[in-house]
């Protein structure tokens, strides 16, 4: 029978059932499930979690010169940190299949921008796959790992958010054991020396001319003919949404594999039709290809060229008509997102936010949300592992203009293995004197609580080595005496810190360390931190109602007639009862 | 039935919808139906507004609902219910759990928990009102508010010849089979 999975199970299943050994990823919305399901085929693979996406690739492409089929998972813009390995493996080439998942975030449901990675694979030179739904996702997976073997190359497999997270019927399969390719030394191969590199380009440019001529003539880029009066070109989920617009008296051509595109197929089809429109997602991806080739179609003139489509927009864009609603005078709240009840970061950023004269540089993770109000204290945000590297920069400015301004950099532990290591090198290293802060909660908590080097477990379960922030530190020369290690839920301790540091001229780090409220707690965690259930409750007699404990923007905490705090949300973390004044909020 | 049918089921993240449409979208597929389903949340763990989105029919082409063409909209809270009406499709149905849920900017103290949302519904669309987490209590487990949701729910649609309580025993946590058959027999009879 078959089931109904996510597009992001499928690819899991997909790998699984192609014979697939290695998978390597690092967490990000909406990819982060692929690796998570793929653990469920332990038995028959082997799967991790790397410290970023650039390691997580480049493990792939050893497992794949090594003679396995291999693959990385992982966001957008995890591609823009993978890049470096992924534009030379498609000069060398693959030994055993090689598919890296792109999961690309139209909308910007959880990305800090809306980048179109098709455009990766044009400028890689990179076969392209793009599923539309979860058969796809399963179907394309395996064919992804066929065709780079068969044309020795990598594959991007290009996902969005609602393929990977919508679910769709998908039959499965029996996994297919693949026997591995023998290792053969081969220098002229996979040495990439400028030498080396130059027949490897030459062997590439002849490369997309055989995966061109396939394009044309594969059976995933589908011609459906019915009236030919309208033809529509889409791929993706935007097929499904241009698919169920149009409807049944319109002729398709739907892309599966948009790098080669078939060229030669899309201008017999623009000849059979009399109108041609192009229905995609974010870029014009497809529409400039047949702008190049002179082929005139009707396309981002009139579909958004941001933000996720559906078919209301596909709908308005090509019939001009709004969907009939139910409309209403009143307005729903919003429901923002916010730290959550009982977060360590809370006691943090409330800390942070009364020091004065502070810019704060601020890091991909749940702690972004430092940023909302009422604690607003996170100046910038833009990339992983970019806060303390962006602080290092800011402070150096400031000191040499001699402004009063002090530069306080947070990142979160997983981030720090990510790329924020490197950034406090170059502090330690090149005499910057911010305060990087290390918001350790024990776990990579935005994508909803992967491991990470720092947890002392493995994707698959296993017992692993456990980094040890402080000596790390140490280690890449921040002198011992400028490393405080802090509970962000004792307010004063957290204060006293931050003092200290912002008052040293060199460079400083405070480890804040407690676990994620929401994480399931490790042995190890129990033992270290005092994690018994309390609540906190508010003393109505004393309480004067001047609205300080709510200056921290806890979930918990309403505000009433009278101020509350909500039993069945309170952690007890008694951030608010250390800002009580009045000394009303009492741990019950 | 060549129709596609829209259900959505809309709340905030915590609430739990997911046991309710991977039910309901079981029940559909072993009747032969296509079936897709999204959940569309934003990216915080808690508190932020979800839905479930389910379409079934002969052959099912996008994934999400548009706006006037759900067929059945469960609301698990109150103003996602108000949120989400101009999906409701023009005589279709709204079944409402008279619960609320503050967001942040009522919590503290910007903006009120709108007021007459009930009424204001009532007067623009067909819709049943009631207590799930009081009638789960009253089933004996609180827990079952889903399943009372779901209830309510499968009346509405009044799809025939589906085994739903086979369904529900099939994926409920074991010794929990008959009081969720009785909490789903509660929640259609509040429709």
């Amino acid at each position: 029978m078959k089931q109904l999975m996510t597009g992001n199970e499928a690819v899991a299943r997909g790998a699984y059932e192609a014979g697939l050994t290695f998978a390597s990823a690092y967490p990000g919305t909406p990819s982060t499930e692929i690796l998570e399901n793929m653990v469920k085929y332990k038995d028959d693979l082997y799967c991790e979690w790397a410290p970023n996406e650039k390691v997580a690739i480049e493990a792939a492409i050893g497992a794949s010169i090594a003679g396995a089929r291999s693959m990385a998972a992982m966001k957008h813009v995890g591609v823009n940190v993978a890049a470096d390995p992924l534009f030379t493996f498609a000069y060398t080439g693959v030994t055993g299949g090689f598919v890296l998942v792109s999961a690309d975030d139209p909308g910007m449901h959880s990305s800090q921008n809306e980048q179109d990675n098709r455009n990766y694979a044009t400028a890689a030179r990179l076969l392209m796959l793009e599923p539309s739904n979860s058969q796809e996702a399963k179907d394309f997976m395996k064919l992804g790992l066929e065709l780079s073997e068969r044309f020795d190359t990598p594959v991007l497999l290009r996902m969005t958010t609602r393929v990977c997270h919508s679910k769709s019927l998908v039959e499965l399969n029996d996994r297919e054991e693949k026997e591995i390719v023998k290792y053969k030394k081969n220098i002229a191969k996979f040495v990439a020396t400028p030498a080396n590199g130059k027949v490897m380009r030459k062997n590439l440019i002849d490369r997309i001319k055989n995966m061109e001529a396939y394009s044309n003539t594969c059976e995933i880029n589908k011609v459906e003919y019915n009236d030919t009066k309208v033809g529509v070109i889409s791929s993706g989920v935007a097929y499904q949404y241009a698919r169920e617009v149009f409807g049944d008296n319109t002729s398709y051509l739907k892309l599966g594999m948009t790098f080669p595109m078939p060229m030669d197929k899309i201008k017999e089809f623009a000849s059979k039709v009399d109108k041609l429109y192009v229905v995609e997602e974010m870029d014009p991806y497809i529409e400039n290809h047949l702008r190049m080739a002179g082929i005139d179609c009707i396309g981002k003139e009139i579909i958004p060229e941001m933000d996720e489509l559906n078919t209301d927009i596909v709908r308005k864009a090509v019939f001009g008509t709004d969907a009939e609603t139910i409309k209403s005078d009143m307005e729903a709240v919003v429901r923002p997102p916010s730290l959550c009840a009982g977060c360590p970061h809370r006691g943090f950023f409330y800390t942070l936010s009364k020091k004065k004269n502070v810019m704060i540089t601020g890091d991909i993770g749940c702690y972004t949300l430092g940023s909302a109000p009422p604690l607003s204290a996170i100046d910038t945000c833009i990339c992983m592992g970019g806060s303390i590297s962006a602080g290092h920069g800011a402070s150096k400015v400031f000191e040499r203009e001699g402004i009063d301004t002090k530069v306080v950099s947070v990142i979160g532990d997983s981030t720090f293995f990510h790329t924020g290591i490197n950034s406090l090198m170059d502090v330690v290293y090149n005499k910057g004197c911010n305060v990087s802060v290390i918001l350790d909660n024990r776990i990579t908590g935005m994508t909803g609580h992967q491991e990470n080097p720092g947890t002392g477990f493995t994707l698959m379960g296993e017992e692993a080595a456990e980094v040890n922030i402080e000596l790390l530190c140490q280690a890449i020369g921040m002198k011992k005496e400028n490393i405080y290690v802090v509970n962000p839920l004792n307010l004063k301790e957290t204060s006293d810190a931050l003092d200290e540091a912002l008052e040293k001229d060199e460079a400083t780090v405070i480890i804040a360390k407690w676990p994620c409220i929401l994480k399931k707690f490790t042995d190890q965690d129990k033992k270290d931190f005092d994690l018994s259930p309390k609540k906190c409750e508010i003393d109505q007699d004393k309480c004067t109602k001047c609205k300080l404990c709510m200056k921290t923007g806890c979930p918990a905490i309403q505000f009433g007639e009278s101020i509350k705090i909500d039993a069945a949300s309170c952690t007890g973390c008694g951030v608010c009862m250390q800002v009580c004044p009045f000394d009303a909020i009492k741990e019950v | 039935m060549s129709q596609v049918k829209n259900i959505l089921l809309v709340g905030v993240g915590g609430q739990g919808t997911i046991l309710a449409s991977k039910i309901l979208s079981e029940g559909l597929i072993e009747s032969g139906y296509d079936v897709k389903m999204s959940e569309i949340h934003g990216m915080s763990q808690r508190g932020g507004n979800v839905s479930t989105q389910i379409r079934f029919g002969e052959k099912v082409y996008s994934p999400i609902v548009g706006k006037g063409e759900a067929d059945i909209i469960v609301a698990f809270e109150k103003m996602e219910a108000l949120r989400w009406v101009e999906y409701l499709k023009d005589g279709g149905k709204m079944v409402i759990n008279d619960f609320e849920i503050p967001s942040v900017p009522i919590l503290m103290g910007a903006v009120e928990y709108p007021k007459g949302i009930l009424e204001e519904l009532a007067s623009k669309v067909d819709i049943s009102v009631f207590e799930a987490g009081k009638i789960a209590e009253k089933v004996g487990n609180s827990k079952t508010m889903n399943i009372v949701l779901l209830g309510a729910l499968i009346k509405a649609m009044k799809i025939e010849g589906i085994d739903w309580e086979a369904v529900i025993r099939k994926n409920v946590k074991k010794g929990f089979e008959d009081i969720n058959i009785k909490a789903f027999r509660m929640g259609s009879e509040q429709v």
